[in-house]
């Protein structure tokens, strides 16, 4: 398994047993989409969490828990699927917190072409589009805590790897990088932390101050 | 469809989808007996009031029925869809969080439609054979993939419990799932 471009274990199971904060889960929703060596291995945990389900000591239920459950589930109407956007080139679970597509969004300038569109998280995680010209460098930087980058349109490298749409790279605070955009148009790219950035120049540190990264 | 099949062969997604297409109250309350008390024991696992875990159990059956519709036996077996709905309870309702998923239908998904040959033999997503294979994990190792799914933020809280430290508590669970692999996969060969 080539863990810079899929997802390890240690976040697919957070995902599966559904204690992963709301911003990587997000990330990791989108990337599924992308994915399917991680969609089996998340079926794959999902099933040990079933197992897991399974073994639970059976916990007797009221009287009358049937007749109400009854009661509830003839309450609303069956579900339907949902309505599928045909001709979208963003993943289902980013449209829902974008409410449009990776191109219709507002973006905010962060300084030499780069951009970006801040998304709301009910929790620590911070997420972000990224709009990366081509060819253009993301400034060096490391983490303080783990970064999860998808990339959604063009491609980026990052020292030899490559990384194409529905790629993802996992960084923690080891990984200090440079990301290069790819040549062939504009790179954009969900990127997840839970702690800001750290630049090593000092013109991006002005940058970060007022652009919240 | 009969009562002996459901006493030994537990043919769960043969009774969900007598839900699905007939609105079939007796399959219903054969699923109903045997999955709510163990959502609801899971939901008290997760640190729920019993009245709590009592609603969500209700709510989850609840939801079992009303998407009895989309279920899809070559995509997930019906207990794995329980479960799904009972994690995102959970989430839902215990943890106040939200959970982006992954939509099944999402044109962009890649490839399409994953193909069905694959689909049968996948021996990772039966849930018999993962049963059997966590009872042949050391109990320690068990143990520690166990409490992944009941904690809210397991490493931290499995280090506590068993009085370890974190990097021993993520080396542990890797070990446990690379185990749990190699016996799905020693079982599947039919070797022992």
């Amino acid at each position: 398994m080539d863990r810079h471009h899929h997802l390890p274990d240690d976040l697919l199971l957070a995902y599966a047993a559904g204690s992963l904060a709301e911003g990587w889960s997000l990330a990791v929703a989108s990337h599924l989409t992308y994915c399917l060596s991680c969609r089996q291995r998340d079926g794959a945990l999902e099933a040990i969490g079933t197992a897991a389900l399974e073994e639970m000591p059976p916990e007797p239920m009221d009287a009358g828990a049937f007749e109400a459950c009854m009661a509830r589930a003839e309450s609303a109407e069956a579900e339907q699927p949902g309505n599928v956007v045909a001709g979208s080139n963003t993943p289902a679970p980013l449209r829902q917190y974008l409410g449009c597509d990776i191109d219709a969004v507002k973006w905010s300038p962060l300084g030499g072409g780069i951009r970006q569109h801040l998304i709301e998280t009910g929790d620590e995680t911070r997420a972000r589009l990224l709009f990366i010209p081509p060819g253009e460098d993301v400034p060096q930087h490391t983490h303080q805590g783990l970064e999860l980058t998808l990339v959604l349109a063009g491609s980026f490298a990052d020292g030899d790897e490559e990384f194409h749409a529905g790629d993802i790279e996992v960084a923690d605070e080891t990984v200090d990088h440079t990301p290069v955009s790819g040549p062939n148009g504009p790179c954009i790219c969900l990127a997840v932390t839970d702690a800001p950035l750290v630049f090593r120049s000092w013109l991006p540190r002005m940058i970060q101050r007022f652009a919240k990264i | 469809m009969s009562d002996a099949a459901g006493a030994t062969k537990q043919p769960w997604e043969a009774l969900l989808l007598a839900v699905a297409e007939t609105g079939d109250r007796d399959a219903f309350s054969r699923l109903f007996a045997h999955f709510a008390p163990r959502v609801k024991s899971y939901l008290l696992r997760q640190g729920s009031s019993p009245s709590q875990a009592e609603d969500i159990a209700q709510e989850t059956l609840a939801l079992l029925w009303r998407k009895a519709g989309l279920f899809d036996p070559e995509k997930a077996s019906a207990s794995t869809w329980i479960f799904r709905i009972a994690r995102n309870q959970m989430i839902d309702r215990i943890r106040r969080r939200k959970r982006p998923e992954l939509d099944p239908n999402d044109p962009l998904l890649t490839p399409a439609a994953e193909p069905a040959p694959d689909r049968q033999a996948s021996k990772q997503e039966d849930i018999a054979a993962v049963r059997s294979a966590l009872a042949e994990l050391p109990e320690k190792q068990r143990e520690v993939i166990m409490l992944s799914f009941f904690e809210e933020d397991p490493h931290p809280a499995i280090a506590e419990k068993l009085q370890l430290p974190i990097g021993t508590v993520k080396s542990r669970i890797r070990l446990a799932l690379a185990r749990l692999d190699t016996l799905l996969d020693r079982n599947a060969h039919g070797e022992s």
